[in-house]
């Protein structure tokens, strides 16, 4: 094996290990600097290996921009992003994310879509094949291999992307409000089998959402960001059983838990609507 | 949901009925075909000038045996093959730099805009003078006409790529390189199919009024030769021979794009 292939190879196993991801006095501004709309400002946040982290606030608090500062889609302008293999500059196979829909690549089937990520990561055609089967079955697209994403309905389009993303086991999984266009059964389901994934596979996610029940659900620790500019207003601990299933929400602390956090968000969200007069 | 999964698609009606509803969707040519005999057997206009199918295709055939028609047919196809083929290339990969790179669009964009809308039979004059007589004033001509429509569509489809499969891409890790032949590419293929389309229609435009102007073959110079020598049954059965031909590529390439886009239809 050449010294390439050996990074290459290191690069790739650095890719799956759950990573830590410091945030440090991160600030963005849309549009022209000085004229610019300010979107995040000082976003200080520690999560680490292994961590369940939601992002909650009301829509415009620039949960989403943060997350896409984290994936590297867009250059942090003010402050630092890094994880175990570095300061975030780019895109990277470390770092893999599910959009919200709409993030499928419409020309290739079910299965050439989770192939794609499982080529670039460098298994080999078996490995992959049985990869690729693994995960379509994982989120009950089995039978729909075949099928372009024109033909699937919203839900199951989602639940290919996540299968494109999770089959090529990236240390961290960016998820920006995955679930928001599902119906409620679904969306239920997915939650439940995402939090049995990440028991089962220890990786750090970073969970964008602004569904205060959801965020408890899923979370280790929620930081609540407030109406533009974000900021992070709050961190919560959920201190909740790791392993969680339906029954949970009927839990009192589960309920109180959520009662809480909703009435700081839900102050977020009046000041978001004043502010908009 | 599951039935356009499972069943095989069906082919389509059956042949008889196939053939009817063409005759009926074509009824129209039919039609000025029929009126096209009668004004020239009425004398109301000179048999000279609408001549009868019946010659037409007595000249057609003797064109056909003696080699004439396929011989100045192939020159010509040839020629617009190599310069479509060259403009679809450059075309491409220009409108994909353009939409890529902010400086390849300072540079080109201009002169796109510019000469896009310009008629490009006005170049034949000077690919004459560059060139000469010889196929390659020809070839480049349809090159030179056929490439920005294609520039154009591919820059469009290009730019208009939804970000969100890029940052997809990328963060499955895909290199830039990767990024735009396997997704930008193939995402601004409708835009890039439907230029190459306007293209392949330029591509005849061209073939055949540049071997009116300079050439001594092709379909092009056998219609003006023979419009020349009065041979007016021959100069229109060639013309209705290009423009057959004409007809048939562009239906082969809407049948080969929409295959191509076979996974937009659901």
């Amino acid at each position: 094996m050449s010294a390439t292939q050996l990074a290459a190879t290191a690069r790739r196993q650095a890719a799956h290990a759950p990573s830590g991801i410091s945030v440090q006095d991160v600030s963005h501004t849309y549009g022209a600097r000085g004229a610019g709309t300010l979107a995040l400002d000082g976003i200080n946040i520690d999560i680490e290996d292994g961590e369940f982290h939601c992002l909650l606030g009301p829509s415009g608090c620039g949960k989403s921009t943060l997350l896409y500062l984290i994936g590297g889609f867009i250059p942090v302008q003010s402050g630092q992003i890094s994880t175990a293999t570095g300061r975030v500059t780019a895109p990277g196979p470390d770092r893999s994310i599910v959009f919200q829909n709409f993030a499928l690549f419409p020309w290739k089937t079910v299965r050439d879509n989770v192939l794609y990520g499982l080529k670039k990561a460098g298994f080999g055609p078996a490995e992959r094949a049985e990869r690729a089967q693994r995960y379509i079955d994982m989120v009950h697209l089995t039978g729909f291999e075949n099928a372009y994403p024109s033909q699937l309905s919203g839900g199951m389009q989602q639940r290919a992307a996540i299968a494109r993303t999770l089959a090529v086991d990236p240390g961290i999984l960016l998820m920006d409000e995955p679930f928001g266009a599902l119906d409620a059964q679904t969306r239920r389901v997915m939650q439940e089998e995402l939090r049995a994934i990440w028991r089962n596979s220890r990786k750090t996610v970073v969970f964008v959402t602004h569904d205060v029940q959801e965020a408890v659900f899923l979370a280790d620790r929620i930081s609540i960001m407030s109406a533009r500019p974000g900021r992070v207003q709050h961190v919560i601990d959920v201190n909740m059983p790791k392993d969680r299933d339906e029954t949970i929400l009927e839990n009192p602390e589960f309920i109180q838990l959520s009662e809480h956090i909703w009435r700081l968000v839900r102050e977020q969200a009046v000041a978001a609507t004043r502010g908009a007069h | 949901m599951s039935s356009t999964l499972d069943a095989p698609r069906s082919r389509g009606p059956g042949f008889s009925y196939t053939l009817i509803s063409v005759l009926v969707r074509f009824s129209p040519v039919l039609l000025l075909a029929l009126l096209w005999e009668a004004l020239g057997l009425s004398g109301l206009i000179s048999q000279q000038m609408l001549p009868g199918f019946g010659e037409i295709g007595s000249a057609f055939m003797s064109m056909l045996l003696n080699g004439d028609l396929l011989y100045n047919t192939a020159r010509s196809v040839g020629r617009a093959a190599t310069g479509l083929a060259g403009a679809i290339v450059v075309g491409v990969m220009l409108g994909l730099l353009m939409a890529s790179f902010r400086s390849a669009r300072l540079l080109f964009n201009p002169i796109v805009q510019i000469f896009y809308p310009m008629p490009k039979s006005a170049l034949i004059p000077v690919v004459m003078i560059w060139l000469g007589l010889g196929d390659s004033s020809k070839i480049l001509l349809i090159f030179l006409g056929c490439m920005l429509p294609v520039v154009v569509g591919t820059y469009n489809g290009a730019r208009g790529v939804n970000p969100f499969l890029l940052w997809s891409a990328a963060s499955l890790g895909a290199s830039r390189f990767d990024v735009l032949r396997e997704v930008v590419l193939p995402a601004a293929m409708p835009d890039i199919l439907s230029g190459c389309r306007t293209a392949l229609a330029f591509s005849f435009i061209l073939m055949v009024s540049s071997e009116f102007v300079i050439a001594t073959d092709g379909v092009g110079f056998l219609i003006s030769s023979l419009g020349d020598g009065g041979q007016y049954p021959a100069m229109f059965a060639a013309i209705f021979f290009v423009a057959g031909i004409g007809f048939a590529a562009d239906r082969t390439y809407a049948a080969f794009a929409r295959r191509l886009l076979r996974w937009r239809e659901a």
